[in-house]
């Protein structure tokens, strides 16, 4: 088994990182720090996964949210969705496999995937509303959150939801706070069967190799990690029994990378329009100052004087 | 002189005959309508832009915040869209498309070099001017559609993800362009002397209305003499209830 996150120490600790540490700023320019942090990844193994949705409870717990009480609609799934209140949700898929014709209960918890490129902070309008630490972290500053929604149509995972109540976004923090003082995010510290598991991104790829190697093993030949390259690879990666067909987890992308409707908006559109503006307000400028001001003449006024049979009178 | 399809003259536009001849161009309602209209584009133009890019994003502070920013700018959309409304229908007559107008636009050369007379005779709207109505009218609608889809308070359940990507970049593409158009309206009001008195008094002065719409006043001139009487008496060119000469 993996090593489990140890026990806090009694001591507090300061912070391993914060503001110096920052690799982007939305809306902002940062200079990234000289050294990178270790990279840090989370590894949810579905195969191992019990759907117990412990670190549903953990989640809420740690993070003091109180998603609201909801009716059974004929699924496990509770509540029906990620909602402000609640940053991850495990997904239950009965899917028959084709060629074994088993029923697979696949298990997935879903959530923020902590992209290398994140496409919630290239689109955030607000400066500084969401950050990345060069440890991969993607976090929300509520402070700085302006509520646009703007994070919802950036990301390629459709998790950010924005609350009702304060009016700005929500989503995992892969428990910055607790990895701050070197402790693991609630789910995995509370997951029974170590199906998450939580350390260094190269730790995790090692130990999901292992873990593809066993259910090759066990005929899944398909096995695989997930750690799409389209988003740069995520700081939250799957076992998948499946890899090659991602989309049976209840549509896990396939290919997930930001849309470029999104591109183009915070790309081209964003610059070439600044630019066109400025060019405009210079033509006019430019032409004021070649042609000059288009004044009616004495003879103009005169002209209408006569077209109006007013005789043109002395004062 | 002709009184035939391209009359273009509206029922509140009138001549009084004096030094100068005085044109009534505008109705009170006509301007009020106007600047709610241009109080809320620049408002718009402002909280959008700071939503719009970063290096901008200051401009939220002038709406007390990033969050208020948000809460505000689509409201004044509303606004915008309904003041707007009643503009097109009081202009949407005389801005349409005539065959000389496109005859106009050909000149555009000389009209710019300051060479008017070049062109032919405008009616009360120039090419440009309906230009500028027509690609707000299409623009407005634009953007108050595209809006509503990104107004995710209230409205973020009734369109997919999908849709809300090509609705903000739309919408942004969108305003880009309003704004451009808003920089010639403003730009030719100021470049063609004696213009913004018609939407702050109402009226211009003949030789104004001789200089850029000839044919406007030559058709209020042939009109119905109920257009064309003096409001008080005709002599006392000079009293004329606030109507004195621009400069």
């Amino acid at each position: 088994m993996f090593p489990p996150v140890p026990n806090p120490t009694l001591p507090p600790e300061a912070p391993r990182f914060g503001e110096k540490d920052l690799i982007r700023r939305s809306a902002s320019t940062v200079t990234p720090p000289a050294e990178r942090q270790t990279e840090v990844a989370k590894l949810i193994d579905v195969s191992k996964c019990i759907g117990c949705k412990a670190c549903q409870s953990a989640c809420i717990e740690w993070n003091d949210t109180r998603p609201a009480m909801e009716t059974n609609t004929g699924s496990y799934e509770n509540p029906h969705d990620l909602t402000p209140d609640m940053f991850t949700l495990m997904r239950f898929t009965e899917w028959e496999n084709p060629e074994t014709e088993n029923l697979e209960w696949l298990i997935r918890k879903d959530g923020c995937m902590h992209c290398e490129d994140p496409g919630c902070l290239k689109a955030c309008p607000a400066p500084g509303a969401i950050v990345q630490y060069s440890n991969g972290i993607v976090d929300f500053v509520h402070e700085n959150c302006i509520g646009c929604g703007y994070c919802i149509k950036g990301c390629p995972f459709n998790i950010p939801r924005i609350s009702a109540v304060d009016h700005t976004a929500y989503k995992c923090t892969l428990c910055s706070d607790r990895v701050a003082v070197g402790q693991g995010p609630a789910c995995a510290k509370a997951c029974p069967t170590q199906a998450i598991v939580w350390g260094t991104k190269d730790e995790m790829k090692d130990w999901a190799a292992d873990r593809i190697d066993d259910l090759k093993s066990r005929g899944f030949e398909n096995a695989g990690l997930y750690d799409p390259p389209g988003v740069g690879g995520t700081h939250v990666m799957y076992v998948l029994q499946h890899a090659d067909q991602p989309e049976i987890y209840a549509d896990l992308p396939k290919n997930p990378r930001i849309s470029p409707i999104v591109e183009a908006w915070k790309g081209v559109t964003k610059y070439a329009g600044l630019a066109v503006m400025g060019i405009a307000a210079a033509t006019g400028l430019v032409h004021y100052l070649v042609a000059g001001p288009n004044r009616v003449s004495p003879e103009d006024e005169e002209a209408a004087e006569k077209l109006t049979g007013e005789p043109p009178h002395e004062h | 002189m002709s009184t035939d399809v391209d009359y273009d003259v509206e029922k509140t536009d009138g001549v009084h005959p004096g030094k100068p001849v005085v044109v009534d161009r505008y109705t009170p309602w006509a301007r009020v309508n106007h600047w709610i209209t241009a109080a809320s584009l620049v408002l718009l133009a402002l909280s959008g832009l700071a939503m719009f890019h970063p290096s901008l994003f200051f401009l939220s502070g002038l709406f007390g915040g990033g969050q208020f920013t948000r809460f505000i700018h689509p409201w004044i959309g509303v606004l915008l869209f309904f003041s707007f409304l009643g503009l097109f229908l009081r202009f949407w007559t005389a801005n349409l498309w005539k065959r000389d107008d496109s005859n106009w636009l050909a000149h555009g050369r000389d009209v710019l070099a300051g060479h008017e007379e070049r062109a032919p005779e405008v009616g009360k709207y120039n090419a440009g001017q309906k230009l500028v109505f027509w690609s707000m009218s299409i623009l407005i609608i634009v953007l108050i559609a595209t809006g509503l889809v990104i107004w995710d308070q209230y409205f973020s359940a009734y369109t997919t993800i999908g849709q809300k990507r090509w609705a903000v970049l739309l919408h942004a593409i969108a305003a880009v362009v309003i704004i451009n158009v808003w920089i010639i309206h403003v730009y030719s009001a100021i470049w063609v002397r004696g213009t913004i008195r018609a939407m702050t008094r109402g009226s211009v002065t003949g030789g104004w209305a001789w200089r850029h719409h000839r044919k406007w006043l030559r058709e209020l001139v042939a009109g119905s003499p109920a257009r064309s009487t003096p409001k008080s008496t005709p002599k006392s060119t000079n009293e004329k209830s606030g109507r004195t000469p621009a400069e």
